[in-house]
């Protein structure tokens, strides 16, 4: 049975990793998982420098779902690379960094920084970020701008570069193509989608931040749907996301048209979650007569 | 050994209105906790609520673990209606617990509410050495008293509309206390559990008279186990989160 997928130059030995900002920068979960086991590792968004992120509260839980407003909170690139990067070079598996910046040139400095760091296989942007150089507005709503900043990281590095889209858009398609026209290897998706929750005994948002992002088990429709049309706009391989819990919800995502997926805010309510769901995935295969799980990918049958 | 266990709810009954206690036998090796640790439950039902709760742990038993708990949302709502015999998902001994003090110190426990829950198992290790301050709003509110009563050196007792104990707010006794001893050379260490406006009191009561004081705080949590960063609080060395840096925390790291 072959359970190994290839995303740009990387070979996963599985299709499962985890999804940035649910795993911290893998420490916390190595008691309870074997990080071997993972086909990667994608750690905590970092940016150049370090980050305090939002006041609490930042987390509030909603039907079949929760809500962030972390704010990016991070040790910046250099601690990373100084502090945490050792611990995860002792695993044989792949070390996704994903990053930010709230300019080009910063996305393309990090980029480069990173690059540059032993133990870093692939990288992950994301681009759900405020752009400081067009009145804030989000970097992944806009196909130009989308276009010019993958662009511009990808001229940095040869690392295989994966650029995470947002949900939070009208036209899927556009801004995958965007992507995959300025250079990147594969696009993962979803981040998360914007939402809020009210107190009414306050009369006050829940969350200190007002707006967070929504994800787990209320948001896997819509990811499904971002994925199925990313798949049908570009050639280069996915990586889904969104509310998966189990390994039917993997494969769900496969058959839309993922080549790996990442598991996020399943390893809240169970930390063995990414372990347990490529467990999942291989007792599927065996009990529907698949023995490679790339066969799987975009095998949705649809009369369109 | 794993900090990740099932247990079965070998009790889940109720000692006052809207306040339970739940005993917990874990099904397999538990790493022993220390006072002021919690852990992260999850309520039955598939995706929803979705989320573990964390509560502190009230004390550590022969059988396994007990818990107290407020019925305060819709998480407890749950809890409090799973029977005898289920089965459910626990995660700890999570964060940190109350540090110990030298011999030469005093110690004063300071519970507002169910505040009590975290530090009841600290002054059960205190035994009589400990002076313990427990402030609710009514009698109906008051829990483990008799437990509290046997451990304590000297209980004081507050409600607020004066139903038991003295009339009024746990932290102006704790204010008189102090400063009906301070002429006397005794040393006092503070631990305290509950609403944050009383922590705020009580740090700056004890500000600058050489108190070493802990409080434990509370936030909205997801992981419970330092990976998401959802429940960090602001201290003077930025934010620390709850679940990994704390709940424990020196009274002057907080900005509150």
């Amino acid at each position: 049975m072959d359970l190994t997928v290839d995303i740009g130059r990387l070979k996963l030995k599985n299709p499962v990793m985890s999804a940035s900002g649910t795993f911290g920068y893998g420490e916390e979960y190595a008691e309870f998982i074997d990080l071997n086991s993972l086909g990667a590792v994608v750690v905590k968004g970092l940016s150049l420098k370090p980050k305090e992120g939002n006041p609490p509260p930042r987390i509030v839980e909603t039907p079949a779902g929760m809500l962030n407003s972390i704010g990016l909170q991070n040790i910046g690139i250099e601690t990373f690379i100084a502090q945490k990067l050792p611990f995860l070079r002792k695993f044989n598996t792949c070390v996704i960094v994903n990053f930010f910046g709230d300019s080009i040139e910063e996305y393309a400095e990090a980029a480069r920084v990173l690059s540059d760091a032993e133990g870093i296989h692939g990288l992950e942007m994301n681009i759900s970020c405020p752009n400081k150089q067009a009145g804030w507005r989000i970097f992944g709503t806009d196909p130009k701008v989308t276009f010019d900043v993958v662009k511009a990281v990808r001229s940095v590095t040869g690392l295989t570069l994966i650029v995470k889209l947002s949900p939070n858009v009208t036209d899927v398609p556009l801004m995958a193509r965007a992507a995959e026209e300025a250079g990147a290897d594969a696009l993962s998706m979803i981040n998360t989608l914007t939402g809020m929750a009210v107190d009414v005994k306050t009369r006050r948002p829940k969350l200190a931040n007002v707006i967070g992002g929504l994800s787990g088990p209320a948001v896997k429709p819509v990811a499904l749907r971002v994925v199925w049309e990313a798949f049908k706009a570009v050639k280069i391989p996915l990586i889904g996301m969104g509310g998966i819990m189990s390994a039917v919800d993997a494969i769900e995502f496969m058959l839309v048209g993922a080549a790996a997926v990442a598991v996020g805010t399943a390893n809240f309510v169970n930390p063995t979650a990414t372990s347990d769901i490529i467990e999942g995935i291989s007792e599927w295969m065996r009990d529907n007569e698949i023995t490679d799980i790339k066969k799987l990918v975009g095998g949705l049958i649809w009369d369109g | 050994m794993s900090r990740y266990f099932k247990a079965r709810i070998a009790e889940n009954k109720q000692l006052q209105k809207d306040h339970n206690l739940l005993t917990l036998v874990p099904l397999s090796a538990i790493e022993e906790p220390e006072p002021g640790q919690f852990y992260m439950i999850g309520m039955e039902g598939d995706y929803d609520p979705l989320l573990k709760r964390p509560f502190s742990l009230l004390r550590r038993t022969a059988e396994g673990l007990q818990i107290l708990y407020r019925i305060k949302g819709r998480g407890t709502a749950l809890l409090k209606n799973m029977g005898e015999g289920s089965v459910i998902d626990v995660i700890g001994p999570l964060g940190n617990s109350y540090p110990k003090i030298g011999k030469g110190y005093t110690p004063l426990i300071v519970a507002g509410g169910i505040g009590i829950a975290s530090l009841f198992s600290l002054a059960e290790s205190l035994g009589d050495h400990a002076r313990i301050f427990y402030g609710v709003r009514s009698e109906n509110e008051l829990l483990m008293l008799e437990e509290l009563k046997k451990c304590a050196g000297e209980l004081y007792v507050t409600t607020d509309d004066g139903s038991c104990g003295e009339r009024g707010c746990i932290t102006e006794t704790v204010k008189s206390f102090l400063s009906d001893n301070s002429s006397q050379n005794a040393l006092y260490a503070l631990y305290a559990c509950g609403p944050r406006p009383m922590l705020e009191a009580l740090g700056s009561m004890v500000k600058g008279r050489g108190i070493p004081a802990y409080v434990s705080m509370e936030e909205n949590m997801a992981c419970g186990i330092g990976a998401c960063l959802g429940c960090v609080v602001k201290t003077v060395d930025g934010h620390k989160r709850v679940c990994k840096e704390g709940p424990v925390f020196s009274i002057d790291e907080i900005v509150w």
